[in-house]
């Protein structure tokens, strides 16, 4: 890129700011359109720039360019070690267009979603917006440092989103994950203080040819710890305890982003590290996360079952389908475990933020958050069913769903290296699946016991209704375009 | 022992300290306390642990400023909703789950 002034992952992070101070300053509740407009530019930019690193694109990459990347910035002109690189390989600028294409369908529901003078939606734009923009800027920061800094960002927008809601249970909830995310966020940083104090530097690029499987301890000390604190914001089984509390308990527009995207991030980060410069050391680590994994899936599907509300219940699921994500370490010898895990995480964000979406109509609609409150709305709201039923297909793993696609990956690259537990929790976890998504339809296509639905059941936006659709759709129809993704994997790597 | 390992030590020290008063304490204003104990062990060894020939390497210095912003931010949100969950509850601590 020749002119400077146009660089798609610097507006990436700067245009969020800027729409969300300016929400901030129109005052309460405004700024849903300049939030959508940005949005709309910003889905734009994340695709522009994976054609361009997808195309292998070599625009500012000098010869010892951060991660081998195909686009990298230096911010204000000043390189590393003084200044911050920014970098964008294959993987970043995955998790970059699957952020703007969550958020976008989330915010068009969100106005609708708040339209009558909620509380919980007073400072949801302005939020939202340094939500975006601390994601974004974590999926391009080249230097470990940087990655803490944003995560603190991403972490303390979460937090307050979670507590927007303003109930006392929010309150304590958001405190809750306030706690667990400082916590794991301090251990990533006192990794990070090992390492410098180590090998002088934190850019991940340098980083890379000098960690070596014979590291001294110090260096294994600093892995587990980051490792430790990313697995803790992750809400890997067991530090899941934060989040069916803050994921449940938030208004629905809060919760399908923070299941879709902020525990995706730090999942990223585990991925950036274990391959990039820990991945010596990662052979010591990688069944102790794929076994963690495995029982995140189980506890979580088998609480998911049993739950009596609505929201906890996608909150466990959430909790469920990270697990899959850590069976894939194991494997990565194999091509298609990476491309089994960002697939996963792609089918999760998709289908679980067009769940929550659905699931905060049937609430809007019925007025409560009980599972067993559902009876007899199908009638009422099919679109939003049929929204809850795509999502649930992806949840499961039925063909043609990108989830199916996830699963299929990971079942083939564990039975390739004859790690066949692995393919048996997959499946079994497919199966769990079907039972909690199956208890939430079976209820909604009960008739209705004569008196229950006096207030019958209330009319919702259409906007509300199809925004949760276009997601719910996406994470299906993506199945059928996973080449074009599994390619831009490959890019710049 | 030189003086940097001394100040990464000690900062090793802290940190355990604050996270185990993070998990263990019940009390809010204690565990906010705490954190800050944690945030301030991390920097220590950041600074301790880089200084290794007594020549302060001013990076990690840089990184404990950005630090020390962040912290801050995490300590004013937390007291925050402290506050409303006093002004909601009557209590500093925080109550059971209520749907467990």
């Amino acid at each position: 890129m020749s002119d400077p002034a146009f660089q798609p992952l610097v507006w990436l992070i700067l245009l969020p700011l800027g729409w969300s101070t300016l929400a901030f300053a129109l005052g309460p509740g405004r700024g849903a359109w300049t939030a959508i407009a940005g949005l709309a530019t910003q889905l734009w930019l994340a695709f522009m720039l994976a054609v361009k690193v997808g195309a292998g694109g070599t625009a500012h990459a000098g010869p010892d360019s951060p991660m081998g990347t195909a686009v990298t910035h230096q911010v204000g002109g000043w390189g590393a070690p003084l200044g911050i690189d920014l970098a964008v390989d294959g993987l970043s600028a995955a998790m970059l267009l699957l952020t703007q294409s969550v958020a976008l369908p989330l915010a068009v529901y969100a106005r609708s979603y708040f339209k009558t003078g909620d509380p919980a939606g007073v400072w949801f734009w302005p939020l939202m917006g340094f939500l975006i923009a601390g994601l974004n800027a974590l999926f391009v920061s080249a230097d470990l440092f940087n990655i803490y800094v944003t995560l603190e960002l991403v972490g303390l927008a979460a937090v307050a989103l979670v507590a927007a809601g303003g109930g006392a249970q929010q309150v304590a909830a958001a405190l809750r994950y306030l706690f667990a995310t400082l916590v794991g966020s301090g251990a990533y940083l006192l990794g990070v203080a090992l390492l410098y104090g180590t090998y002088g530097t934190v850019s991940i690029a340098t980083l890379m040819p000098l960690v070596s499987a014979d590291a001294p301890r110090l260096v294994w000390i600093a892995g587990g710890l980051m490792v430790a604190g990313l697995m803790l914001k992750t809400a890997l089984f067991p530090f899941h305890f934060w989040l069916p509390p803050a994921h449940g308990g938030a208004p629905a527009p809060v919760s399908a982003l923070l299941s879709a995207l902020v525990v995706k991030a730090s999942f990223y980060l585990i991925l950036r590290l274990w391959l990039g410069p820990l991945q010596a050391l990662l052979p010591a680590f990688a069944w102790l996360l794929a076994a963690l994994g495995a029982a995140a899936i189980f506890w979580g599907s088998w609480q998911a079952i049993h739950a009596v509300k609505l929201k906890r219940l996608i909150a466990y699921s959430t909790v469920a389908q990270l697990g899959y994500l850590f069976l894939i370490f194991p494997l990565l010898t194999h091509p298609a475990a990476l491309k089994a895990g960002v697939m996963q995480i792609f089918a999760h964000g998709l289908a679980k933020a067009g769940m929550f979406a659905a699931a905060g109509v049937m609430i809007k609609a019925t007025g409560q958050d009980t599972v067993a409150g559902l009876a007899g709305t199908v009638e009422r709201l099919p679109v939003t069913l049929f929204a809850f039923g795509l999502a649930g297909m992806t949840l499961m793993g039925l063909p043609p769903s990108s989830g199916f696609l996830a699963k299929w990956q990971i079942i083939e690259a564990a039975l390739a290296q004859g790690h066949w537990i692995i393919a048996v929790v997959a499946l079994a976890g497919g199966l769990l699946a079907a039972v909690y998504v199956f208890r939430v339809l079976r209820q909604a296509f009960l008739l209705a016991p004569e008196g229950a639905m006096a207030g019958g059941v209330a009319a919702v936006p259409r906007a509300l209704e199809w925004s949760a659709f276009a997601l719910a759709a996406a994470s299906v129809v993506l199945g059928l375009r996973g080449v074009e993704l599994m390619q831009l994997l490959g890019a710049g790597a | 022992m030189t003086g940097g390992l001394l100040f990464a030590l000690t900062g090793v020290v802290l940190f355990a300290m604050g996270v185990a008063g993070v998990v263990l304490i019940g009390h809010l204003l204690r565990r906010i306390l705490a954190f800050n104990l944690m945030g301030s062990g991390a920097f220590l060894v950041l600074v301790g642990l880089a200084q290794r020939n007594d020549v302060p390497d001013p990076v990690p210095q840089a990184m404990v400023l950005t630090g020390i912003v962040v912290a801050v931010a995490a300590t004013a949100l937390a007291l925050a909703l402290a506050r409303k969950l006093h002004a909601l509850t009557g209590h500093l601590e925080l109550p059971e789950d209520a749907d467990e």
